[in-house]
């Protein structure tokens, strides 16, 4: 005998102590698919069989099975389960997770019962015990069915029982195995020659009278066939037909369920348009109109395809109810989350479950009319109300295109306008998306954690300081210095950058020119039109520029504004648009000068330091050389000592060594600074053409993205400039010193360094990626990271002793979150899922704060 | 880092005898080994008629970022630190250090010299006084000394970018040599506020010791106290009983920024006066559960909870270290378990939907939204009005028309009162963007003024009421 339960069930094993439950538990399901009574019991006071700790052990085994549930676990409670409170809550478990229900029942004679238990080594119950539950059992047994358990299997002999075997059967919506790909099409309500463009349209072609594709693709009806239109026979005709012969599913809508009841003859109201399919259903034969029943009757609330990628339902469905199966969820996805209330059209208000959508699966549904398909958070909306008027939509997948007829005629005048899509500005970013510990899958590395302490603090920053959320579709990661210098007098030089690669398998890097500016990501779209269809941003501007942590680069006044206006000439000019067929560009670039973004940096402390150094050293080099100048008369203190003997030559010489590194320390700072008193006063070089509409650029040279940005962004404008570099062979010593000279001159001229970088954008190499670039900074420079002192031999020794893994490894985390959110973004993923990497990157910047309060 | 101190001689007294009052041997440059480095002594002249003693200190400025060489904990300063070139409390660790025998007053070889008021100067190189050279006098002056004040900018090739905080300080006086040390040692740090190492509670010890014979009636006694200690208050208010025990001087609590410049005919404080009416909206409304939203730290959330209507309290704020504060304030962890059941603290953003605040009859969002980029408060209002939507909520920013009242512009220059405020509203901007979102979301409002009202400029805080529709 097979017993089928399905594939996700809650199952109640029900029989008396003794019966053998546990046994067939073990035998016929996974370990931890079982609940047991007894286990927890023992888990909570170490007695299996102490019935006074029952509530406790109950209360932890129902914890356990809502986890197990929520999870979409199979679960099985192993219990007596013989009293109808018992099974109460059971049931109410099941209705709680939308998961259908299963009782196991051991019936076995009382004899063989007592028998059985006679035989037990490790516990035995007294017979009375034994023969109450017996009763009890055999009052549930005529119980089950009706207290609503869905399947019912009575096992009554040890022969049955010992040799049973179940199946699990798959859920009806489970059509995980169906990788389409599909054409999925929305609200038809009886436009029946917009339907037959339509698949004509999509590539359908009648054969023997049914439609189907030639490439095997598969129809998917998203309900609401029929009403309102004037072809609804004609439409259920082609839908049924074409689901019958494998070529369409089709999902239930709830005028289709208001049919059916009217083919039940219950006795329902003939309006919103039922009454015209009755109207043309009465014209049609008997035979038809079963049909007609019994196609509504079968059809599944929702539809998993493809590996659970897709997922369709007539009204749309939450996250938690995919894959499962109750009345609930049925109701749903028939109407929607309705709060009960009618709105000043006196139509149902309805809550947006879309907007708290976060799962994985594409949900493509209908029901609610719209001018334009609805996008939200993965889901897609795509009736475009064809009977009002408007048109016929389908959507294909995997391919996420849209394909649309327009509406031959206006069937009947909309309840309410068909305005602009509602769900616009409905992407609110949510505090679970970004609270707590985030685990996040990325193209380039595949799983990058960031920790609750560090999310905890880029909220802050993030919500005080940062930019609109729309607008961040990218953060740029910290980059690496090269390793430390071998040479006395070096923190940095360029051998290590080279070595770093070669080590890493790259035959070329290319050596870029590091401007002494402020990062700065652009965002420009061609209109403000762009901005609020692709970024949903509505202020009227049509792009920004921002920091590496995500802040607006300008605060009040024009200047973003005329950057912005300038860059768009500029790459109107060159063609860009064209060329790279977009109406929006990501740019990274060095903006300068940076004492422009640095202005409070500077005030506040770097030109006090250069400022207090000069002079407090000016003074403590004048007194010691009026010391030294006086000659060494005797005068009776020879008693007075404390301290050791110095020589105030020696002082004073080391005095001026620091008055000196104060001096190179205030030149360095001040190359930095300049002053903006126009617009034209900014120069700014783009050195990565991150993104455009459907392209993420890591898959070009680093060299290519030079020439790209020359060739399209400087010649016209002077503020847009193009960075130097050179390209160095890694297994050429000649090559190496020309970059090494081209290093040396560049910062001993001033200049702030290089960036080292692979041929490549991003390389794989071994298990990971490297780095993407490696700084190699000036002499100098240094000076105002490492202090103006830092030079000095005492010093420097003890700079040299810094580790660059932690950095490295931030850099690569932060590389990998930054193209993924690009990625995302340009995929068209939601809101959301972008925002979580680009917080993820601003959360590695901040500094861990301890979020447990 | 340096500091020089002169004498001058006269007919009786040679004016080398600052050696022996140094306990300094003038002839000869001496090094001593400090915590932070080291610190030197030399005499820069040596005359009958005028001796200058200086005391350069060598800052070592890896271990200011690193923590000191062989220990574990790292530094607290940044590399690029003007730490090694200023007077900070190190001049005051070395003081004691170097010359703690001058400090006490003694002088072995000639006590009498010690007891006895002598003509100084004391140069003081680089200050950082903050551009507050009022109170650099404040300070000084009552002690005696005429002060001298160097002024630069802070860098001559950018002169746009003004003068710098430091100042070249000479003070003239004529004092005990040990009176000079105590004021340098307790005045030299309340110039400075620059993150310390530490505060620890012997500070009060070494303060009162240093300063018990002169501070008790200096009339910056308390201000000088509060920064000695960098506004840590509970140390400053134990520090300031101790040395008063003889005066009375009552206890000024530190409050709002520009409290303390408003001339208000009542006492109370502006802060103090708002949230007292917060709170008795909180209490018309009737509501039993409440949210401060954008908590700060805490003064609302305590108010609340010795409310008995009031059963339930989120404090919630977007800064971690703020709720740590606020849970200080209410002394959480000693909370009984009544009261620590009725308040929840969590972390929470203004601008992030949050099912967590829909949970109460009133959501108090006080002097919050003027921090909020304006670009962003159509995500504030979505998250209040749309989302929580309470049946009340109570908000309050400042009136920005009042402040010509505090000598900050009303015109089109950003003097908003703190520096973190995005905007500031006058009445009608605050009243429009009120009305505006009652349309939107269904909510009815009621405004209140708080503070003195003015008659043209209105009340420093406005208040707003909001209260859902049926």
């Amino acid at each position: 005998m097979t017993i089928q339960i399905p594939e996700f069930a809650l199952v109640a094993m029900v029989g008396v102590s003794s019966a053998g439950k546990s046994a067939f538990a073990q035998k016929h399901f996974l370990s931890t698919e079982i609940l047991s009574s007894d286990f927890f019991r023992g888990m909570v006071c170490d007695d299996e069989e102490d019935q006074t700790v029952s509530k406790q052990a109950f209360d932890l085994l129902y914890d356990a099975a809502d986890k197990r549930l929520e999870n979409r676990k199979t679960t099985v409670i192993d219990a007596t389960n013989l009293k109808k409170e018992a099974r109460k809550r059971i049931l109410a478990t099941a209705v709680k997770h939308n998961v259908h229900t299963a009782a196991i029942v051991l019936d076995l004679p009382l004899k063989t019962a007592l028998q059985r238990n006679e035989g037990r080594t490790d516990r035995h119950c007294p017979d009375n015990v034994i023969k109450r539950q017996h009763a009890d059992l055999k009052r549930s047994i005529r119980q089950l069915k009706r207290e609503g358990f869905r399947f019912v299997y009575i096992l009554s002999s040890e022969d049955e029982i010992n040799s049973v075997s179940i199946e699990r059967t798959k859920l009806w919506n489970n059509q995980k195995e169906e990788h389409g790909p599909f054409d999925i099409i929305g609200d038809i309500h009886g436009c029946g020659r917009e339907l037959v463009c339509l698949l004509e349209q999509l590539g359908y072609s009648k054969n023997n009278g049914i439609y189907m594709h030639p490439n095997g693709r598969k129809a998917v009806f998203l309900g609401d066939l029929c009403d309102r239109g004037n072809q609804n026979a004609e439409v259920l005709r082609i839908v049924m037909s074409m689901v019958k012969s494998g070529n369409a599913y089709a999902v239930p809508g709830n005028h289709d369920v208001k049919l059916l009841k009217y083919l039940n003859g219950k006795n329902v109201q003939h309006t919103h348009g039922l009454d015209k399919t009755i109207a043309e259903l009465e014209k049609e034969s008997d035979k038809f109109r079963e049909e007609v029943r019994r196609f509504i009757d079968g059809l599944v609330s929702h539809y998993v395809f493809d590996s659970g990628s897709l997922v369709v339902a007539h009204a749309g469905i939450k996250e938690e109810y995919i894959g499962r199966g109750s009345g609930r969820i049925r109701t749903f996805c028939l109407y929607g989350d309705i709060t009960g209330e009618k709105d000043e059209y006196d139509l149902p208000v309805r809550l947006n479950w879309a907007a708290d959508y976060r799962g994985k699966s594409t949900i493509v549904y209908g029901h609610t009319p719209q001018k334009e398909v609805a996008v939200l958070n993965n889901t897609y909306c795509i009736d475009t109300g064809c009977v009002y008027g408007n048109k016929l939509t389908a959507m294909r997948f995997p391919e996420k295109e849209f394909v649309s007829v327009e509406a031959f005629e206006k069937y009947e005048e909309a309840p309410r306008p068909l305005g602009r899509n509602d769900s616009d500005d409905k992407d609110m970013l949510r505090i679970s998306d970004v609270q707590g510990k985030m685990f996040l899958q990325t193209k380039w590395m595949p799983s990058v954690v960031v920790r609750e302490d560090h999310s905890a603090a880029a909220l802050e920053v993030m919500s005080r300081f940062s930019a609109d959320p729309h607008w961040l579709i990218y953060l740029p990661p910290t980059m690496s210095p090269c390793a430390t210098s071998s040479l006395d007098d070096y923190l940095e030089y360029p051998i290590e950058a080279f070595d770093y690669y070669r080590k890493n398998g790259v035959r070329k890097v290319i050596c870029e020119k590091k401007h002494m500016g402020s990062r700065a990501v652009i965002i420009l779209c061609r209109t403000a039109e762009t901005a609020q269809k692709r970024f949903g941003v509505f202020d009227g501007s049509r792009g920004m520029i921002y920091t590496r942590t995500g802040r607006q680069f300008f605060g009040n006044g024009t200047y973003e504004t005329d950057l912005l206006d300038r860059l768009e000439s500029v790459l109107t000019e060159s063609g860009f648009w064209e060329d790279f067929q977009t109406d929006w560009v990501c740019l990274d670039t060095e903006l300068m000068p940076w004492s422009e973004k640095a202005k409070d940096l500077l005030k506040k402390q770097y030109a006090p330091v250069g400022r207090a150094g000069k002079n407090s050293l000016g003074n403590a080099v004048k007194m010691l050389e009026q010391c030294c100048m006086h000659e060494n008369r005797t005068f009776d203190v020879s008693d007075i000592t404390s301290g050791q003997n110095i020589s105030p030559e020696v002082l004073l010489k080391r005095y001026r060594e620091k008055q000196n590194a104060i001096d190179s320390y205030i030149r360095a700072y001040r190359e930095y600074c300049s002053k903006v008193e126009s617009v034209d006063d900014f120069r700014i070089a783009p050195f990565h053409l991150l993104a455009v509409e459907g392209r993420v650029f890591d898959d070009i040279t680093n060299r290519q993205h030079m020439e790209i940005l020359k060739q399209y962004c400087t010649g016209t404008d002077d503020i847009w400039i193009a960075t130097d570099y050179t390209e160095v062979d890694l297994y050429d010593e000649e090559s190496i010193r020309k970059a090494t000279d081209w290093w040396l001159n560049l910062t001993e001229n001033g200049g702030e360094g290089m960036v080292v970088k692979p041929e490549y954008f991003a390389v794989r190499h071994n298990a990971g990626i490297i780095q993407p670039a490696v700084k190699c900074r000036g002499a100098e420079y240094l000076r105002i990271i490492y202090g103006p002192e830092y030079r000095s031999p005492e010093h420097i020794r003890r700079l040299k002793k810094r580790s660059l893994s932690k950095k490295r490894s931030l850099a690569l985390r932060e590389f990998a979150l930054g193209m993924e959110s690009l990625k995302r973004f340009v995929e068209k993923e939601p809101l959301y899922k972008v925002h979580e990497c680009v917080f993820g990157v601003l959360a590695f910047e901040s500094e861990p704060v301890d979020p447990r309060l | 880092m340096l500091i020089t101190i002169t004498m001058t001689g006269n007919a009786e007294q040679d004016a080398r005898d600052l050696g022996y009052l140094l306990h300094k041997n003038p002839y000869r440059a001496q090094q001593f080994a400090m915590t932070f480095g080291k610190a030197y002594v030399f005499y820069p002249t040596v005359e009958r008629e005028t001796t200058t003693a200086a005391l350069l200190l060598d800052i070592n400025p890896i271990d200011l970022a690193r923590g000191k060489k062989g220990s574990s904990d790292g530094g607290l300063f940044d590399y690029v630190n003007d730490r090694p070139y200023v007077n900070s409390s190190f001049m005051s660790t070395a003081i004691a250090k170097v010359f703690g025998t001058a400090l006490n007053g003694k002088c072995a070889k000639n006590q009498q010299l010690a007891d006895t008021k002598l003509p100084l100067e004391v140069f003081v190189s680089m200050l950082n006084c903050g551009g507050e050279k009022q109170f650099v006098r404040d300070v000084f002056e009552p002690l005696g000394y005429q002060t001298k004040i160097q002024t630069t900018l802070l860098d001559e090739e950018f002169s746009e970018w003004g003068e710098s905080p430091y100042i070249d300080l000479t003070l003239k006086g004529c004092v005990r040599l040990s009176e000079l040390l105590n004021h340098l040692y307790v005045l030299l740090p309340v110039f400075d506020q620059q993150k310390h190492y530490y505060t620890a509670e012997d500070e009060i010890e070494k303060l009162v010791k240093h300063g018990e014979f002169w501070l008790k009636d200096h009339p910056e006694k308390n201000r000088i106290i509060r920064r000695y200690f960098h506004q840590c208050k509970s140390y400053a208010n134990e520090a300031i009983k101790r040395i008063s025990v003889d005066s009375e001087t009552e206890q000024n609590d530190l409050s709002d920024e520009f409290v303390s410049k408003e001339k208000s005919q009542s006492k109370i404080p502006l802060n103090k006066r708002r949230l007292e009416a917060v709170k008795n909206a909180v209490l018309e409304c009737g509501a039993k559960r409440v949210a401060d939203l954008g908590c700060g730290d805490g003064k609302l959330t305590a108010l609340l909870m010795k409310e008995p209507s009031v059963s339930k309290i989120a404090a919630s704020d977007v800064s971690v270290m703020m709720l740590e504060r606020a849970k200080q304030r209410i002394h959480y962890d000693k909370l009984p378990d009544y009261q620590k059941q009725k308040i929840t603290f969590f972390q929470s953003s203004l601008i992030y939907r949050d099912d967590r605040f829909s949970d109460y009859d009133a959501i108090c969002v006080i002097e919050v939204i003027e921090h909020i980029d304006s670009n962003r408060t159509a995500a504030f209002e979505r998250v209040i009005f749309e989302y929580a939507k309470p049946r009340n909520v109570i908000l309050t920013t400042p009136n920005r028309e009042y402040n010509v009242r505090y000598g900050l512009d009303s015109g089109e220059t950003e003097h908003l009162r703190h520096s973190d405020h995005r905007f500031e509203w006058n009445r009608e901007q605050f009243q429009n963007w009120c009305s505006r979102v009652c349309q939107q979301f269904s909510y009815s409002v009621d405004f209140r003024e708080i503070g003195d009202t003015d008659k043209e400029l209105g009340a420093p805080t406005q208040m707003a009421v909001f209260t859902k529709c049926e």
